[in-house]
């Protein structure tokens, strides 16, 4: 089971509810995915098309948490004033927290990060910091009271699966009682499975399942991933060796010469 | 008097941020507000009194990763 903020989550996987073909296959993906969070945005609401009241009623009959975000907040003011109205709007202290620091690679600007991160905690919100596998920026994390993590494994949207192995297992380590969510940069289940096989405690997924050709399989094979990899983490994997050892005894091979 | 919301500028009669936003119709709906970059609690609409050339942020639930 996953915890996060004293919440207990029989699914690892995190499922954004962004860019799918359709309400309806958005409902079908959460459902195949097994997923206990759903992660939404505030965005402008126009009132003749109320576009957004749609969406929140579709998401209320999802039956699941919410975890609103704070994308494409670049600046420490922006980001704590969209957690606040977040925290209005959809009733709950969870934020994932995210400040953007570079256009092209999406990636969290570290030092306003942990300063909203530092304003939200003492405000009593329950910070999910969108990360990099920078240790000292993690540690001042948990120091400024974020009891969960999320490293990105690659830049949002790529696909790219862990694109740093050496940093994120180095994360792990230092942190081995803190959740970590591998946010951002799964391309395929295999990423994902590779993500729990490491250790960490779940993963956040959202083009990789809502851009698929079958957003709904993509899900539910996502789905099947995440429960392999912890599986296989809890199981505790071989060490690789530099060369061949055979599986099948050598004791008792026939001479057939 | 002229405010700017979600970007566009806006003619409105009312005077506070409560019944500008009922005039624009958003009577119902659930959104959260800020004038001006600063978050204005639901509870506190009634009392948000508006300027000319005030900006005006109405923002809902929506799609996010």
């Amino acid at each position: 089971m996953l915890t996060l903020y004293d919440v207990t989550l029989g699914s690892r996987l995190l499922l954004g509810t962004a860019r799918y073909p359709s309400p309806e296959v958005l409902i079908e993906a959460v459902r195949a995915s097994g997923t206990q969070v759903v992660t939404v945005s505030l965005r402008r609401e126009a009132a003749g098309e109320r576009a957004g009241q749609g969406f929140w009623s579709i998401v209320r009959d999802l039956g699941v948490r919410v975890l609103p975000n704070t994308a494409g907040c670049h600046s420490v003011k922006e980001a704590v004033t969209t957690a606040h109205m977040a925290r209005e709007v959809f009733g709950t202290q969870w934020v994932k927290l995210e400040v953007i620091g570079d256009d092209d690679t999406l990636a969290p600007d570290g030092v306003a990060l942990l300063e909203a991160a530092r304003v939200l905690c003492a405000e009593g919100f329950e910070v999910f910091p969108y990360t990099t596998e920078d240790l000292s920026i993690a540690e001042r994390l948990c120091a400024a009271g974020c009891r969960v993590l999320m490293p990105w494994g690659s830049a949002i949207g790529s696909g790219r699966g862990l694109n740093n192995l050496f940093g994120l297992k180095a994360l792990r380590a230092r942190l081995p009682e803190v959740p970590l969510i591998i946010d951002a940069g799964i391309g395929a289940p295999s990423h994902a499975a590779q993500a729990l096989e490491l250790g960490f405690d779940g993963v956040l997924i959202n083009t990789a399942v809502s851009q698929a050709a079958d957003p709904i399989g993509m899900a539910r094979a996502f789905a099947q991933a995440v429960v392999a990899g912890r599986e296989a983490y809890q199981a505790g994997l071989m060490e690789p060796r530099e060369m061949a050892v055979p599986s099948t005894p050598r004791v008792g091979t026939a001479l057939l010469r | 008097m002229k405010i700017r919301v979600n970007g566009e500028w806006r003619d409105v009669r009312a005077v506070e941020l409560a019944a500008a936003l009922a005039e624009l119709g958003y009577a119902d709906a659930v959104v959260a507000t800020a004038v001006n970059g600063n978050f204005v609690p639901a509870s506190k609409r009634s009392a948000a009194a508006l300027a000319e050339g005030d900006e005006v942020e109405v923002l809902a639930p929506m799609q996010g990763g």
